[in-house]
């Protein structure tokens, strides 16, 4: 009994981490646990985060797509999926933040990096609106010296010229380096980049909102805590915003549940997010690859983005990861609870660099979402339809904001319009110390040095 | 409490299964599948008509539980793998099926004949690697002689005399007997005496005779593979069967296809010899073939095709999800919907990789252990004839831990 406490204590990070045997999950001494918690997603009823790591860990993959397919349905009652036309532009890669996970950023004095001027940018926008595009995603790093007046300067540009197209722009940490290099309140910063025409913010930077995980892999970038503010105070100007989650590095199977609670726990709260999409780490040519584990299999993906669809019950859309997962997983995923595609992504740098890439032509995209039995809708950033083949009241008005403002409203309505009263939500130290507590030893390296 | 790990070997009560299958029951009930269910649980043979249901159920969790719920109770979690090589001796080939886009004739771009001593040298070239099966598959060509086949096969055993060849589809049978001019019983025997283990699944394609003159007219029937295959286990040789679906055929065909298998298993069985191993669906891909137009199957086909397969097949042992054509996160999914097997290491794979897979042509010994628990089962290095090499059970306690 001693010696299983003891090796309870220290759970693997997801390099070694596995679901347990399956037959187990159905026969073994958790079976009935399981049964209980399924029975409790089936009836509507939300599920605890000790609940839902239970699922993660011991559920088997088919009861896993079962309960997520049924929770998409829940939600997206249309057997349709939707994607955007976007492109994204990374007007420039000088960073002084340093994530080794990275493969797109270049260190400020490093002959790298590089600035695209504002022709080159509004020709990019130019090409997106030519193709029917309704999104640009405009990220960079965190520059020196770049500041938000640059951005308000260039969203203004994009906005009078292209009203259609929407900046979904900048990431949370961004949002904080400025606040940090510019030495005002973020807050006043969103309203600037608002009045400018800024329509959402893209959940980047989320990587793992666990601060074991983000001192080891990301130590110079915001914090959790801030990360998760950032967002609440663009939730609170009326602004919607996504969110994301990179998994398959140091973290606990626990943690990555810790990382959903706390963005359940803020859409509880704000009920601003539009969407989660999650993907792994993908580790091949970044900075610090000598230290991280060998790229995660597509199961745990799977495993990841079902677990997600059950328990984030309050989040509407769930995106699937093509670029990163590739299009057969793609369509899995399509049965395992995402109900969206994601972006065109007519331009994409940033995994690209790190060796990845699976983009696919429009029609291409269409294709394999028709053939997964689903209708393609295109949308804009707030998930209205956006489809000239579609008449968007037809398939049902309420679900679909075509604009900012609209989006805003949606969001007001739809936090009255949870029928699950969230209960009052436990602490995000569900997890006992011992299980942030993880191996990844040469990266738990990183800790010390860090603190030295 | 929900991050306890299990004890070794945790033995399961008949309490958790009698609930696991009333759970299991409940929900194909929900899905219209209250009739399979009660069967699949019982143990009973399904039907032509349970196969077509199968196939046009909305609902593929409800089919895969089903199929996963057999799997378990004949594998429990284990999950076999070889470390294996693929010779395909030739792509000269007359037979022009629609849907090859391996076939060559002479002079075509790319057109090749290994030589006997070629394909010893594609074995030599791995004998540093723990290889135990060679996987010999190539076109149909009548200007190869009798003697071919036989030096092919005995300068492979040269090479490597541990190594278990698994050679010659029904199809390529067919065409040695032709050549050989003797009975096929005499052919084996020759065959066998030249280093022949075991004989490949390939070549059923779909036994539906309309879909055979629309697409590969020239190929043997269906009847006639299922012959060969009779007289393969006959002669006390093991075999795999296939079917290659996704193109034109029709579910019914599909379900007549997988019952003809099962009924020529029912035959091995009873006989003294050789049977039916393993079963794999072999998804269409379609580029570079007369019938690139066709755009194959999708992932969630091939998962249906898994646990149809497992569900009627009740007698062929295992089936397997061939990662090659299916790519991984498909094959690790399939393992939860009927799939027990997912072929091995596979050094040098022609046939698909013309057609467009996009699959590694290889995959080292880790790396598939790696997916394999990733997909929360047990992996186990088999053998040809699905005997378990070294320490599996070190490996199986290894897991549950």
């Amino acid at each position: 009994m001693q010696a299983k406490a003891q090796t309870n204590s220290t759970p693997s990070p997801s390099s070694s981490w596995r679901p347990r045997a399956a037959t187990a999950a159905r026969l073994g001494p958790h079976a009935t646990e399981l049964a209980r918690i399924a029975d409790k997603v089936r009836a509507n009823e939300r599920i605890d985060a000790v609940e839902a790591l239970a699922l993660h860990e011991h559920a088997d993959i088919v009861l896993l797509g079962e309960l997520a397919n049924l929770v998409r349905q829940r939600h997206n009652p249309n057997p349709v999926v939707t994607y955007i036309v976007d492109r994204n532009i990374n007007p420039y890669n000088a960073c002084i933040t340093d994530c080794g996970f990275c493969a797109f950023y270049a260190k400020p004095k490093s002959d790298r990096t590089y600035e695209l001027k504002r022709e080159e940018i509004m020709d990019k926008v130019l090409e997106t609106a030519e193709l029917g595009g309704r999104q640009v995603l405009m990220q960079g790093g965190h520059h020196p010296t770049i500041k938000s007046d640059w951005w308000c300067d260039l969203i203004q540009e994009i906005d009078s010229r292209f009203p259609q197209i929407n900046c979904h722009t900048l990431s949370a940490p961004e949002l904080e380096h400025f606040e940090r290099i510019e030495r005002r309140p973020v807050e006043e910063i969103i309203r600037d980049l608002a009045l400018a025409g800024w329509g959402s913010l893209p959940g980047g930077g989320a990587e793992m909102l666990v601060e074991r995980v983000r001192k080891i892999i990301a130590p110079k970038k915001t914090t959790t805590d801030r990360w998760l503010d950032v967002h609440r105070k663009v939730h609170e100007a009326g602004l919607r915003s996504s969110a994301t989650m990179m998994f398959g590095n140091v973290e606990t199977a626990a943690e990555r549940i810790e990382h959903l609670l706390r963005l359940r726990d803020l859409q509880d709260e704000t009920g601003g997010l539009t969407a989660f999409a999650c993907w792994n780490t993908q580790p091949d040519g970044v900075p610090e690859a000598h230290l991280y584990p060998k790229k995660s299999t597509p199961a745990l993906y799977l495993r990841t983005q079902a677990t997600a669809r059950i328990f984030l019950d309050n989040v509407q859309h769930m995106q699937t990861s093509y670029v990163t997962q590739g299009i057969k997983m793609a369509q899995i995923s399509l049965r395992f609870g995402c109900d969206d595609f994601g972006g065109t992504m007519l331009e994409e740098n940033v995994v690209s660099a790190a060796g990845c890439s699976n983009l696919q032509a429009i029609d291409d995209l269409e294709r394999v979402i028709e053939r997964a039995s689903y209708t393609p809708i295109q949308r804009n950033s707030w998930y209205g339809i956006a489809d000239e083949r579609y008449d968007a009241p037809a398939i049902d008005a309420a679900r679909w904001p075509n604009s900012r403002e609209e989006a805003a409203h949606h969001q007001a309505a739809g936090r009255a319009s949870f029928s699950i009263v969230p209960e009052p939500t436990e602490s995000h130290t569900v997890f006992p110390e011992a299980a942030r507590r993880g191996p990844g030893a040469a990266l738990s390296k990183k800790i010390s040095e860090v603190q030295a | 409490m929900t991050t306890e790990a299990l004890p070794p070997g945790a033995a399961f009560s008949t309490a958790a299964h009698t609930s696991a299958e009333q759970r299991l029951f409940t929900q194909a009930n929900g899905a219209g599948l209250g009739d399979i269910a009660q069967k699949v649980l019982r143990n009973e043979r399904l039907t032509y008509d349970d196969g077509l249901a199968l196939y046009e159920n909305a609902d593929l969790f409800a089919v895969g539980a089903l199929a996963n719920h057999v799997r378990e109770r004949l594998h429990g979690d284990a999950t076999y793998f070889n470390v294996n090589q693929h010779v395909n001796y030739t792509n000269l080939c007359n037979r022009l099926c629609k849907f090859c886009a391996f076939q060559r004739l002479p002079g075509q771009e790319g057109a090749y004949l290994m030589t006997p001593e070629d394909a010893a040298q594609k074995i030599t070239e791995q004998l540093d690697q723990p290889v135990t099966e060679v996987h010999v598959v190539g076109g149909v060509w009548p200007k190869l002689d009798y003697d071919y086949y036989l030096n092919l096969l005995r300068a492979i055993k040269t090479a490597r005399p541990d190594i278990h060849i698994k050679g010659f589809t029904m199809v390529e049978l067919d065409e040695i007997v032709k050549q050989a001019k003797k009975p096929i019983a005499e052919v084996l025997f020759d065959l066998k005496e030249a280093g022949l283990d075991s004989c490949p699944g390939g070549g059923a394609e779909v036994f539906s005779e309309s879909v055979r003159q629309a697409t590969y007219p020239h190929k043997m029937p269906g009847t006639r593979w299922i012959e060969t295959a009779s007289a393969v286990h006959e002669a006390g040789l093991y075999s795999n069967c296939t079917m290659l679906h996704g193109h034109v055929e029709t579910p019914a065909d599909r379900v007549d296809h997988l019952i003809k298998l099962r009924e020529l298993q029912d035959r091995s069985l009873a006989k003294d010899g050789g049977h039916l191993q393993a079963y794999i669906p072999l998804s269409f891909h379609p580029d570079n073939s007369e019938m690139a137009h066709i755009e194959g199957p999708t992932a969630l086909d091939e998962l249906r095709e898994i646990a149809v397969a497992r569900l009627l097949l009740d007698n062929i042992p295992h089936i397997k999800a061939y990662w090659i054509l299916m790519d991984i996160p498909t094959a690790q999914t399939a393992l939860s919907f009927g799939a027990n097997d997912v072929d091995g290491t596979v050094v040098e794979e022609k046939i698909y990789h013309e057609a467009g897979a996009t699959t590694p042509q290889e995959v080292q010994r880790e790396e598939l252990v790696r997916w394999i628990e990733d997909a929360g089962r047990v992996a186990i290095e088999r053998n040809t004839t699905y005997t378990a090499i070294g320490d599996s059970k070190g490996r199986f306690v290894d897991a549950e831990c």
